[in-house]
This record gives structure tokens, C-alpha cells and sequence, in this order.
């Protein structure tokens, strides 16, 4: 049965899956229509998993949880949706939909979880994480000063993963299918052979963690033995190089919950083994595409144990299993092959789905068919994204990378991020008109900011004063990021993970920001209107009367649209000042989750006219309906924030209705292709493509259960319509719908 | 009669622009056309503008933009004649109805020899022209006179599809905000039978017919 074909190189030499991709891939040009349908295995499977999916929804969003046992690597036996229909087997616990608990990130949110469920954790395990163990989240709450508690509980700093996972590093989890585990638990003992004294802080924790690394190795052995797979040997075949993968995916996601649990980029090293096999007629493309259709419903079964509340930053219960498929190798050859197809098929297949969240690494120079069958997937389903790879690629030097979480760069196998949320702009801005006390509680946050109590808000005043916020801000969102990522590693380390990555990795710290627009609008109304503040007895802003018509962002205005991406530049600029846990480098987002509902509540009314309470624009879209002059007026806007100030990523989330993009199919393909090539030719950086008629969205909210497949990309991710609670529901349709280009 | 933009019909108001404003605002979205984009001049009437369409259409062909005008082909003047022979890439003419009387019925106008006369010029001028023909059911719809349709144009070699535009009731609203009356009121869209019929034999003349 062995097939190896493979051309060698570095490779064969050294643990480098890009070097491999770059010898062995077939790179495809051809069009959609070798595509095939899912197998019957495949369409019973999904049967079972559409009523388990109906069931959890029913049951409040949680299916079944267990309450026994700690969840690692393996700690679980081996689970089956329907033995005898899976060709690629393995689930998080032993049963379909089972959530498990994690509980080193925090014991109390585990707790809470399980509270609201009805349930609680087995009384040992209360009693040993209340006496004896300790977790990420008291290691940061142990750490915290006054300060950083006083940012955090005024909704300053928000979202920040202190009492949760962090997420957003990607394994290289190709590597288990190409090496086999054995040749991977030899390379890092030889790694760690090789480190050795003088044993100061870094060296000491560097040894202890690929220590640590090894043994979450022999775990993932101990997993593939559960479900009788020979993981210690490399992959043979395409159906092993499916399963392979799998397996190291499910490891990371059995042993942590961190937001964003991302796969990388493993289409294109998967098409390789279908090839050979297609190639020796082993395999047909029904069994080709059965792997994948399988593949991807296992990453659609992905759950993790969470308390409600997290349900206000990361709406509708999303893993970000973020697959990031195409783009180009720096040689000028495509990274499109067969695979990448299939992987989009699914959304046929299987229908459309948030998860796995797929990512379109978009160069206009990629194969015409392949963009025309992204546009027609994109105007089918509104399941996918599209990032710029021709800009990240220029500006992050490496052709092999994976998205984390939403729309950050992270090449794999050689980098990690440390996520860290973000800060609230728009709150930093009232900081700035308020004397550098809070607008909802008065409390100073920053000293040295002079209080204005001028009639009309002066706009040099303003800038400097916002000048002073963002400094101090800065500085304090810095600190929490430290503190956190200090004790992540420390109590919560990615083990299982990090043994699928080079040691010692390069690190970039992801910190980010939430308000862009309200900031620019907020500036430009102060600069060419006339804004007066309303103030209470304190003194504290309430409202702001705006005389006057100002420009505002998203209209492809260059007065305010400058405001916009010089306030990021700005707070990014005084990030990079700040020395940073594990010398990452220092990078930011302009991306919100859905938190940016959850943000607007916190802020009280902002210079722009927006009144208190109102949810912020997600990321670094316009403001809800004040783009008003087109589509392209309003990507024009976006794509002027430069993606060297804003390197983890700026966001845009897009909607239009299917008629604006032409009256017939091969239209609206056509002219979506090139709305993406024209807007990444302006070198932004990513967009979230929604086709959809605002009034099946207002359908949906009242007859839910005809829609249970209903997905919409809201910022950096999608999600099930019908999971979102009423207020992100509105939220959702207020957001502007082009109607023209 | 029927048209779905009859806000843009009045010639007094609208905003006047430069030219160089509007080469500006083209050039800001110009990335996005891809191969096939371009500016299209549409109206209402654009070419009741013709004399100010010249210099604009030179500037666009001096940026390299594919140009476009979308007319009914009522004005033939010496502006017009020299957008057809020089500055439009692209000619899309909306034929109204094949006979005099109808054409008067349907647009309150007897300009249907004008129109007739214009795609000659532009079919002299060897440049690229597509024709548009609205299909209202029991109006324009008629056999005889989509077979007159093909007939006129059937050796023109600049034509190179013809687009079918079914006629839909989108607009009435706007004319009644306009405080107009639609006398179309009583026509009904096409079904799919007729759709099809209008396109067989339209398939008989003409290179490409597409519906719209």
C-alpha cells in the first residue's frame, strides 16, 4: 500500500512542512467542476450531527457536559459520532457535542459554567482547585495592581484573557502526519540537549516548558493508540494524512479552550498525499472529498465549556477553527491545488457553517477559476473571508502561514502571538474632554490632563489631551498584557501545541483596539464642526451638541478618513515604546469580535453625536449608515489605515445585497472577484463578505428554526444567525447593507 | 412611460461638477474595475449633456478607462456624432419599439427614424455597440415586432449582443413619490414563457441575447 513519491529537500533534513509543501504540491488552475458531492457515509454522518446540533440548541446551547474529569490530550476514551460511517475518526470527549472542563485557565469559570447548567463539578476537584491548585486566572489576580483593576472594571481594557485561555497560537499540526510523532519526540530532545547554562530565568523556563512539550508528545501517542492509529510513524497515505492532522488538532483542543483555536494552512500539505493516491488509483474523488466532508464536520463538533457572559465578547459560541486556504508561494506559483476546492465544497456538502472558519489567502495573481468559485462560494454561503496575502506576504516575509482567531498573520510552526484583547478608544477619547476622569463614574484614570471647560471643544486641546490618554492607556494595557501572558505560560502552558512548533519560537504581542470609528468621527465633528459639550454637575460629559457638517469616515473623505488612520498609528506608536514579557513584538488590531456591542454599552456619548450606550461599528468599519456613499467609497475609507501601524490586522466586515453586485449570477461573481482585487490592490488587509437581504435576516429572528444553518459574517469570524442573542441580532441589521457600488 | 429612474429625468436641478472633479471621483474607484469596469453614462438622457461628455470622455480615454454611454439615441448632433466616432468604447442603446406609433405611445416622443439613424452612425463607426430593448407583455412583446427588431439590425456587424430588459414594476413607487402618474399601471411582468419565446426569436439574428 505505501506510496512515497515525494521529491526531498530540507525537509528530509530538518522538521520544515513549508520546504516539503514547496517540493511536492500541484498546483491547480482548473475550474469547480470536478467537484463531487458528499458520500453516503458522509450524509448519514452529518444526519446524526444536524439532530445532536438541534438538540443542543434546544438544550439551551450545551448538549451534554461532563463534570468528572479534567480534560487533556488523553484523558478522555475514544468517542464515535457513528463508527461505521467515519473514515476520520476522534472527538474532544467520549461522546458527540460533550463539553469538557479546562479548568486550568479558571477554576470559578468552569464552576460558573457548570452552575448555569444545572450541574457541578465533582467535589474533588472543587476541593483540590480551592486548596491545593492553582490557575492562570489567580496567578493574574495575584499580580494585578489597583491600576490595572481600576482599566478593567470601567471598561477601559476589555475582553482581556484573564479568565480564560488565550488562544490564537497555532501548532504546526502537519507535522504529525509528515514526520510521525517519534521523529518529533527526537528532535526535541535533541533541542533539548542543547540547551544548557548559565541557567538564568529564560534558559531554566525554556527547559522546563520543552520538558513539558515532550510529554504532552507521548500523550498524543497515548490519544492515536485509543483509536487504534499508529501516530508515531508518519503518515502513509491520503486518508492517514487527513487523520494524522486531526489528531494533532484534537489534541490542542482537548487540553486547552483558548477564543480562537486555529488550524493554520493544511489544505495544500493535505492535496499532496490525495494527489498521490488519486495518482496510483487508490483512491477515487468521492473518497477524496469524504475525507475532507469528514474532516471539516469534525471541526464543525469543536465545543468548548463557557459561561454566558463570555457570550457578550464572542457571540454565538465560535471556536475559530480558522483555515487559512490559496494564496502564492514566493516563487510566483499558486498555493491553490484540488484541495482547496474541497475544502470550500463542504459548504455544499455539508451546508453553510461558521466553523471551520475559512479564510481566503486572496493575491490577484491567483488562478481566474479560483477566484471566480471563492466569489461564488462567498455569494452562496456568506461562511467565508478574505485576506490580503500579497501584503501580508510582503510585509511578514513568510509564504507559509496560518490566521489566528480572526485576521492575524502567524507563520507556521516558526512564530506564536500572545492575545490580548483590547482597549476601548473611543473611552480613551472622552479621557481626553473630561480631565482624564472616567465619563460614566468620574474617577481619575489619568492624571495631568486639564480639565476644558470651554463652550466649544477645541480641536489642537483635544488632540493633545488624547495625546496624554493614549500614553497612559498604553501603559497600563501593557502592563495587564504582561501580567497575563507571564502566568498563561506559567499555569495554563500550551504544551501540546508548542511541541508541534519550533523551540523557542519568534512572538508578537497582539494588542488591539475597539472605537476606531467613532474616534475619527468624533475628531472630525470637533476639527470642521463645532462641538459643544453638555456637562453635568460633576463636570462629566453627557451629551455633545454639534452645530455644523462634518465629513465622516467610510466616505472615502481624505480630511477625516487621515483622522482615522493617524489615531492608529498613534496608540500603536506608544505600544511600541513599552517593554513586553518574552521580548514579543510589539503588534495591533483594529478588530472588535462582537464585542463591540458590549464596548458601546460601556461608553458614554462621544463627540460624533453617537448617543451613550450604542454599540460601537465592529472593527474598523464605518459607523452604521454614515457610509453613505457607496460600497467602494466606503472600502476606499478602510483601506487607507496602513498596515504597518495595525500588523495583527484591521478588519472590515461588508454587506451588500445581491442585486448591487449584478442582475445575474456570472455578474455578481465577476464583479465581487474584483471588488476584492481592487480593494487589496489598495493594500488593505482583510474583508468579511456578506450577500444577504436584510429582510431574510428579519425573518430569521422570528422564525429561527427555519434557519438553522443561517451563517453571516460578523468581524473576523461568522456565526450562526440564529445563536446570536436579540440585541446582536439588531445589531447585525443595523449595520449598512450597500444597495450600491 | 416606464422608466425606473424617473428621478433623473428632470433637466433642471442636479449638482454641477467639474470635469476634473469627476475624473477625480472615477479615478478613486478605478482599481476596481478589473478587466471588463469602466464609466457608464446613464441618465435619464445623458447625452442632453453631450457637448460637456466630450472633454469628459477625453480625459477618461487619456486615464485609460473604458467609456460607455447609455442612451436612447434621440439626439444625433455633432457632440454626439463625435462620441460615437471617437470617445465612447461602448454604445448601449435602448431601442423603445419598432413602429413610429408605438414609440410615440410608449415614450411620448416620434423619435424612433432618430434612434434608427444613430445606430447607423455608430455602425459606421465600426465601434462596439450593444442594443437594449424592454419587453412589456402585449407592448413590445409581439412577434412581428421583435422579428422587425431583427430584421433592421440583423447585418450590423458592430452589434454585439442584445440585452433584454423584462419589464418589472420596481419603479412605480418612485413615480408616485413624484407625484406622477404611471400610466403603465396595468402592464404585468413577463411570465417565464414569454421570457423565453422573445429570446428564441431574437436567437435568430442576433450573435448573444441575454436577459437581463
Amino acid at each position: 500500500m505505501e506510496v512515497k513519491q515525494f521529491k526531498n529537500g530540507i525537509w528530509t533534513k530538518e522538521i520544515n512542512v513549508r520546504d516539503f509543501v514547496f517540493q511536492n504540491i500541484t498546483p491547480y488552475h482548473g475550474t469547480y467542476q470536478f467537484l463531487v458531492g458528499p458520500s453516503e457515509k458522509t450524509k448519514n454522518l452529518w444526519e446524526v450531527c444536524k439532530v445532536a446540533t438541534k438538540e443542543e440548541r434546544q438544550r439551551n446551547g450545551v448538549r451534554a457536559v461532563d463534570t468528572e474529569t479534567i480534560s487533556t490530550v488523553s484523558a478522555f476514551e475514544a468517542g464515535y459520532i457513528d463508527k461505521k460511517n467515519e473514515v476520520i475518526v476522534g472527538l474532544q470527549t467520549d461522546e458527540l457535542l460533550k463539553r469538557a472542563m479546562k479548568p486550568f485557565g479558571g477554576f470559578k469559570v468552569v464552576q460558573k459554567a457548570l452552575q448555569e447548567q444545572g450541574v457541578k463539578p465533582n467535589d474533588n476537584l472543587t476541593e483540590l482547585f480551592s486548596k491545593y491548585v492553582k490557575t492562570h486566572n489567580d496567578g493574574v489576580f495575584d499580580a494585578y495592581n489597583a491600576e490595572i483593576r481600576k482599566f478593567r472594571s470601567l471598561g477601559f481594557l476589555t475582553g482581556l484573557p484573564d479568565n480564560y485561555a488565550r488562544g490564537r497560537i497555532i501548532g504546526d499540526y502537519r507535522r504529525v502526519a509528515l514526520y510521525g510523532i517519534n521523529a518529533l519526540i527526537e528532535a526535541k530532545k535533541k533541542d533539548l540537549e542543547n540547551i544548557n547554562g548559565p541557567m538564568t530565568e529564560s534558559v531554566i523556563r525554556l527547559r522546563e516548558e520543552v520538558s513539558s512539550q515532550i510529554k504532552a508528545l507521548n500523550e498524543i501517542l497515548e490519544l492515536g493508540a485509543k483509536y487504534d492509529l499508529e501516530l508515531g510513524r508518519p503518515a502513509e497515505n491520503a486518508q492517514e494524512a487527513v487523520q494524522w492532522t486531526y489528531m494533532a488538532y484534537l489534541a490542542a483542543v482537548k487540553e486547552q479552550d483558548g477564543a480562537a483555536m486555529s488550524l493554520g494552512n493544511t489544505s495544500t500539505f493535505l492535496d499532496i498525499y490525495i494527489e498521490n493516491d488519486l495518482k496510483a488509483g487508490i483512491i477515487t474523488e468521492e473518497e477524496a472529498q469524504e475525507y475532507i466532508d469528514q474532516f471539516v464536520m469534525k471541526l464543525r463538533m469543536v465545543r468548548h465549556l463557557r459561561m454566558s457572559a463570555y457570550d457578550e465578547i464572542f457571540a454565538g459560541d465560535p471556536t475559530w477553527v480558522t483555515e487559512a486556504i490559496g494564496g502564492m508561494f514566493e516563487d510566483g506559483r499558486t498555493k491553490v491545488t484540488k484541495t482547496s476546492f474541497r475544502f470550500l465544497n463542504t459548504l455544499y456538502n455539508l451546508g453553510p457553517s461558521p466553523e471551520p472558519n475559512m479564510t481566503i489567502l486572496w493575491s490577484q495573481e491567483l488562478p481566474q477559476n479560483f477566484k471566480d468559485y471563492c466569489a461564488k462560494v462567498a455569494i452562496d454561503t456568506s461562511s467565508i473571508q478574505f485576506e490580503n496575502d500579497n501584503l501580508m506576504r510582503a510585509e511578514r516575509g513568510s509564504d507559509d502561514y496560518g490566521i489566528a482567531c480572526c485576521v492575524s498573520y502567524q507563520s507556521l510552526g516558526k512564530s506564536i502571538q500572545f492575545f490580548g484583547a483590547r482597549t476601548n478608544l473611543a473611552k480613551t477619547l472622552l479621557l481626553a474632554v473630561n480631565g482624564g476622569r472616567c465619563e460614566n463614574t468620574g474617577k481619575v484614570m489619568v492624571e495631568g490632563i486639564e480639565a476644558c471647560d470651554c463652550e466649544y471643544l477645541d480641536f489642537d486641546k483635544v488632540m493633545a489631551n488624547f495625546k496624554i490618554a493614549m500614553k497612559e492607556v498604553a501603559r497600563v494595557y501593557n502592563d495587564s498584557m504582561n501580567i497575563i501572558h507571564y502566568m498563561h505560560d506559567k499555569y495554563y502552558y500550551e504544551k501540546a501545541q508548542m511541541a508541534l512548533i519550533d523551540t523557542n519560537p519568534s512572538i508578537n504581542i497582539a494588542y488591539g483596539i475597539a472605537g476606531l470609528s467613532i474616534v475619527a468621527d468624533s475628531l472630525s465633528a470637533i476639527k470642521y464642526a463645532k462641538v459643544k459639550p453638555v456637562r453635568n454637575e460633576e463636570g462629566l460629559t453627557v451629551d455633545f451638541k454639534i452645530e455644523g457638517e462634518f465629513p465622516k469616515y467610510g466616505n472615502d473623505d481624505d480630511r477625516v478618513d487621515t483622522l482615522a488612520a493617524n489615531a492608529v498609528a498613534d496608540f500603536n506608536n506608544e505600544l511600541k515604546q513599552l517593554p513586553v514579557y518574552k521580548n514579543a513584538e510589539p503588534t495591533m488590531s483594529v478588530l472588535t469580535i462582537t464585542s463591540n456591542v458590549s464596548y458601546g454599552k460601556k461608553t458614554g456619548a462621544t463627540p460624533d453625536g453617537r448617543a451613550s450606550g450604542v454599540p460601537f461599528a465592529p472593527g474598523a468599519n464605518p459607523m452604521h449608515g454614515r457610509d453613505c456613499n457607496g460600497a467602494i467609497a466606503s472600502l476606499n475609507s478602510v483601506s487607507k489605515i496602513d498596515y504597518k501601524d495595525s500588523l495583527d490586522g484591521i478588519s472590515n466586515t461588508f454587506s451588500m445585497v445581491p442585486k448591487s453586485l449584478g442582475s445575474n449570477e456570472d455578474d455578481r461573481i465577476d464583479n465581487l472577484a474584483t471588488i476584492i482585487d481592487g480593494y487589496f490592490s489598495r493594500n488593505a488587509q482583510h474583508l468579511n463578505v456578506n450577500v444577504l437581504d436584510r429582510e431574510m435576516l428579519m425573518d430569521a429572528m422570528e422564525h429561527p428554526e427555519e434557519y438553522p444553518q443561517l451563517t453571516i459574517r460578523v468581524s473576523g469570524y461568522a456565526v450562526n444567525f440564529v445563536r446570536l442573542t436579540r440585541e446582536q441580532q439588531l445589531e447585525v441589521i443595523t449595520r449598512s447593507f450597500h444597495e450600491s457600488m | 412611460m416606464y422608466c425606473h429612474n424617473p428621478d433623473t429625468i428632470d433637466t433642471v436641478g442636479g449638482k454641477p461638477y467639474e470635469i476634473e472633479e469627476l475624473v477625480d471621483m472615477v479615478l478613486k474607484v478605478k482599481p476596481y474595475f478589473g478587466k471588463k469596469g469602466g464609466v457608464t453614462v446613464s441618465g435619464g438622457e445623458p447625452l442632453l449633456q453631450s457637448k460637456a461628455l466630450v472633454p469628459f470622455f477625453k480625459r477618461l480615454k487619456e486615464e485609460g478607462i473604458h467609456t460607455n454611454i447609455d442612451t436612447n439615441g434621440r439626439i444625433l448632433n455633432s457632440f454626439t456624432k463625435s462620441l460615437l466616432d471617437d470617445y465612447a468604447d461602448l454604445v448601449m442603446l435602448d431601442i423603445k419599439h419598432m413602429t413610429e406609433a408605438g414609440y410615440e405611445a410608449l415614450t411620448g416622443q416620434r423619435n424612433m427614424k432618430t434612434a434608427l439613424t444613430f445606430a447607423k452612425h455608430r455602425e459606421d463607426s465600426e465601434k462596439a455597440m450593444w442594443l437594449r430593448y424592454v419587453l412589456i407583455p402585449g407592448i413590445t412583446n409581439k412577434p412581428e415586432l421583435l422579428h422587425a427588431l431583427g430584421e433592421h439590425f440583423k447585418d450590423y456587424k458592430t452589434i454585439e449582443k442584445i440585452e433584454l430588459q423584462p419589464y418589472h414594476k420596481l419603479g412605480i413607487h418612485k413615480w408616485e413619490a413624484l407625484g406622477w402618474d404611471y400610466e403603465l399601471k396595468d402592464a404585468r411582468e413577463n411570465t417565464k414563457e414569454e421570457l423565453d419565446a422573445a429570446v428564441e426569436i431574437l436567437k435568430g439574428y442576433f450573435k448573444e441575447v441575454k436577459v437581463n
